[in-house]
């Protein structure tokens, strides 16, 4: 199966341009991404321990990344002791086929599932629909797309795209009935749909937002209860899960409690957490008959020791998605991967390699919001750099623009050459100055003047002006 | 009698080309703390859009005679954070093992952002402006999260008499200049800038202030293209002499 979106077959840069002109997203975007802004400013300026929880998380993450074979390990063993299976998965394709045995083998025709980029990352909906197996999203925002066949936009918010009038329009298309455009009421509706879709499922599918390797805990964060649903109603529960989720001890999930949900969406803990030990035990009322852990590698491992490394400390908050001035203007889905954002990126890359991203490498002002955002201090504009170093040096980067660049670099390194070009410049932008101005230039230079001024060269630079300015001198 | 400091001034590209007016006004003012400016010649730029574009050997090599250039200085001034950031994080891991990695890391800590030697070196933040009026301040992303200052240029602003500081709302955010990001994504580049002008017009201030040259061009390029009535200019701009009237606020007698 092709990991490519549709979307993927127009150049990024128009992609971004149509988000630019579409005034629903300009609108959603707006609005939700200045309230998470605002929320976790909010969140964390309330809570003086935050900056020392967060050096405490990178930390904890360091340390269990140099040791993650031991970690999955004592997750294995501790998920096995507790009555579960493990799979491991090193590939999406691998992944895919571990759930659909499970679903086939158990005679499933319908699972439920919470929010996870883990399945959307594996594009496991198509699959199951393929095998027989309806999915059915039950959070709302992933149930919104579902019912649009679209993708989410977001890591936290799949729906952020859409205004609350699109979602209601939705609903009533496929109610067949008017519905208020009201977020309460849009709401109720989708609870009433779901309600018996938990008691239907034979399947429960979930991420994991971590897992705990000395208890075997599997934990969900969310606001809805459809998790704690869907963990406990429904036959069989598999988890999916990146095996960079792993977590040495209760202690240490404590730590990332502290700043996820603070960092997501300002709130000091999240609605639910769910905290899952196995299937249903003797004496247990619920929970269910087999419980499935599928540790996904897909990438992963291989960029222990890369350039990407620290991207595997990624909590999928989505902080640096609000913060982003790039994802602010464009939305998620111009981006056209699984995860967007300037995280998106380097996930991106890491999944389907640096050819995947040669262009996203570039949709970065590295304007350092996002690192600035990271719970865990995840250096992303540093990173963004080193993709384009790689995009540059392995010569993904068209030819025209690695010369482009080989002969910026000899310039600047020949002082008297760079100064030949301050006259040159004035003799080439006769045409086109008024004054000190630059209103329209052709070609390629095109691009800075179709919306901005450009200031013409100065009728003297300042090294032409130094003699005069050092004579000056008291 | 020896003067308080002496200085060289690196005027990066922009600066030179663009901006020379800006670089001229920093030499008398600097002159008039009484610091001794000297401007070592063949300076070209510091290398950062090769960095940021990925070309890490020509920018390793750009660095390499940058430092060579001011290696006789004592401190190092630069009028954009961007440039000062490059030269203060980046040269030194771009030449990390070459026999110039130990220059680099001296250049890095003599090297300072025009409102931080100001205003942290020198100790001086009374100064007369020829501007009146209000003005908003815009933090440019490298000085702001590279270098870690909001503080310095804010400052100098406040003690400005005949100026009045307003809040800019989102000052912190991104201007969309980002170097060659301007030109690649240039409809992305110019929907960010408008947010930040829509933002600068509101705030009901005269003129926006910046200490980064890539901002000033980003920042003018917009405002001209709408006619507006606001003008965007470098910090040095307001900053015409010092006052002589408050104790440590002038030249030293």
């Amino acid at each position: 199966m092709s990991d490519t979106a549709p979307e993927l077959a127009t150049p990024f840069r128009e992609r971004a341009g149509k988000a630019l002109k579409d005034d629903f997203l300009q609108q959603a975007l707006e609005i939700a991404t200045t309230k998470f802004i605002t929320l976790r400013r909010e969140a964390f300026g309330d809570f003086p321990a935050g900056d020392a929880l967060r050096d405490r998380a990178r930390a904890i993450k360091e340390a269990t990344l140099q040791h993650l074979d031991r970690y999955l390990d004592q997750l294995v063993d501790n998920v096995e002791r507790l009555g579960g299976h493990v799979h491991f998965a090193a590939t999406a394709e691998e992944a895919r086929d571990i759930i659909l045995d499970i679903g086939r083998r158990t005679g499933a025709r319908m699972a439920v599932k919470s929010k996870s980029m883990a399945t959307e990352e594996i594009h496991l909906n198509e699959a199951l629909e393929r095998a027989g197996i309806t999915p059915v999203e039950t959070d709302l925002g992933e149930y919104i797309i579902q019912l649009a066949h679209e993708r989410p936009s977001h890591i936290i918010a799949p729906a952020i795209h859409k205004t609350k009038g699109q979602v209601a329009d939705l609903f009533a298309r496929e109610l067949g009935r008017p519905v208020p455009a009201d977020a309460e009421a849009l709401t109720a509706i989708a609870r009433a749909e779901l309600r018996q879709k938990f008691l239907d499922a034979d399947l429960g599918i979930t991420g994991a937002n971590f897992a705990v390797a000395d208890t075997g805990t599997i934990v969900l964060v969310t606001n809805e209860g459809n998790g704690r649903m869907v963990t406990s109603l429904p036959r069989v529960h598999v988890a999916v899960m990146g095996v960079e989720k792993v977590v040495p001890s209760m202690t240490d999930l404590m730590v990332f409690l502290s700043v996820l949900a603070k960092s997501a969406t300002g709130q000091k803990l999240s609605v639910y957490t769910t905290l899952v030990r196995g299937p249903r035990r003797a004496c247990e009322l619920e929970g269910p008959e087999e419980f499935h852990l599928v540790l996904l590698d897909n990438g992963r491992i291989d960029q222990i020791a890369g350039t990407l490394r620290e991207a595997l400390y990624c909590l999928r908050c989505g902080a640096c998605l609000n913060v982003c001035p790039v994802y602010r203007q464009i939305g998620g889905h111009a981006y056209g991967h699984t995860y967007p954002g300037p995280i998106g990126i380097l996930l991106t890359s890491m999944l389907k390699g640096a050819p995947a991203v040669k262009d996203l490498a570039h949709a970065s002002s590295l304007c350092g919001a996002c690192a600035d955002a990271c719970p865990v201090r995840i250096d992303i504009p540093r990173m963004l750099v080193e993709l384009r170093r790689e995009v540059s040096e392995e010569k993904i980067a068209p030819w025209s623009e690695r010369l482009a660049f080989a002969l910026a670099g000899r310039l600047l390194r020949a002082p008297r050459l760079y100064r030949l070009g301050a006259p040159i410049a004035r003799l080439l932008q006769r045409p086109f100055a008024r004054g000190h101005t630059i209103r329209r230039l052709p070609g390629l230079a095109g691009a800075w003047t179709r919306t901005r001024d450009l200031p013409a060269v100065a009728p003297q630079t300042f090294q032409e002006r130094w003699p005069a300015l050092e004579r000056e001198r008291p | 009698m020896s003067p308080r400091a002496r200085a060289a001034f690196m005027v990066t590209c922009l600066g030179d080309l663009f901006y020379p007016e800006v670089g001229e006004r920093i030499v008398r003012l600097l002159r008039a703390l009484d610091v001794a400016v000297e401007f070592p010649a063949g300076q070209t730029c510091c290398g950062l859009p090769l960095f940021n574009s990925g070309y890490h050997r020509d920018a390793a090599e750009v660095a390499r005679r940058t430092v060579r250039l001011f290696e006789g200085s004592e401190a190092v001034i630069v009028p954009s954070g961007s440039c000062a950031w490059m030269v203060k994080h980046e040269y030194p891991g771009l030449l990390a093992g070459s026999p110039d990695e130990a220059a680099a890391r001296a250049l890095a800590s003599r090297t300072h952002e025009l409102s931080q030697f100001l205003v942290k070196t020198l100790r001086v933040v009374d100064f007369e402006s020829d501007v009146h009026g209000r003005v908003a301040y815009h933090d440019s992303c490298h000085l702001l999260r590279g270098l870690h200052e909001s503080e310095a240029p804010r400052a100098l602003l406040r003690n400005l008499a005949g100026v009045e500081v307003v809040e800019l709302p989102g000052s912190d955010e991104c201007c969309g200049f980002g170097g060659s990001f301007s030109v690649r994504l240039p409809e992305v580049s110019t929907s960010i800038l408008d947010r930040k002008l829509a933002n600068v017009e509101a705030s009901g201030a005269d003129c926006v202030v910046a200490c980064d040259a890539g901002c000033l061009m980003q920042l003018r390029g917009g405002l001209g293209r709408r006619a507006s009535r606001v003008r965007a200019l470098h910090l040095a701009e307001l900053l015409a002499r010092p006052r002589a009237t408050r104790a440590g606020g002038g030249p030293r007698a």
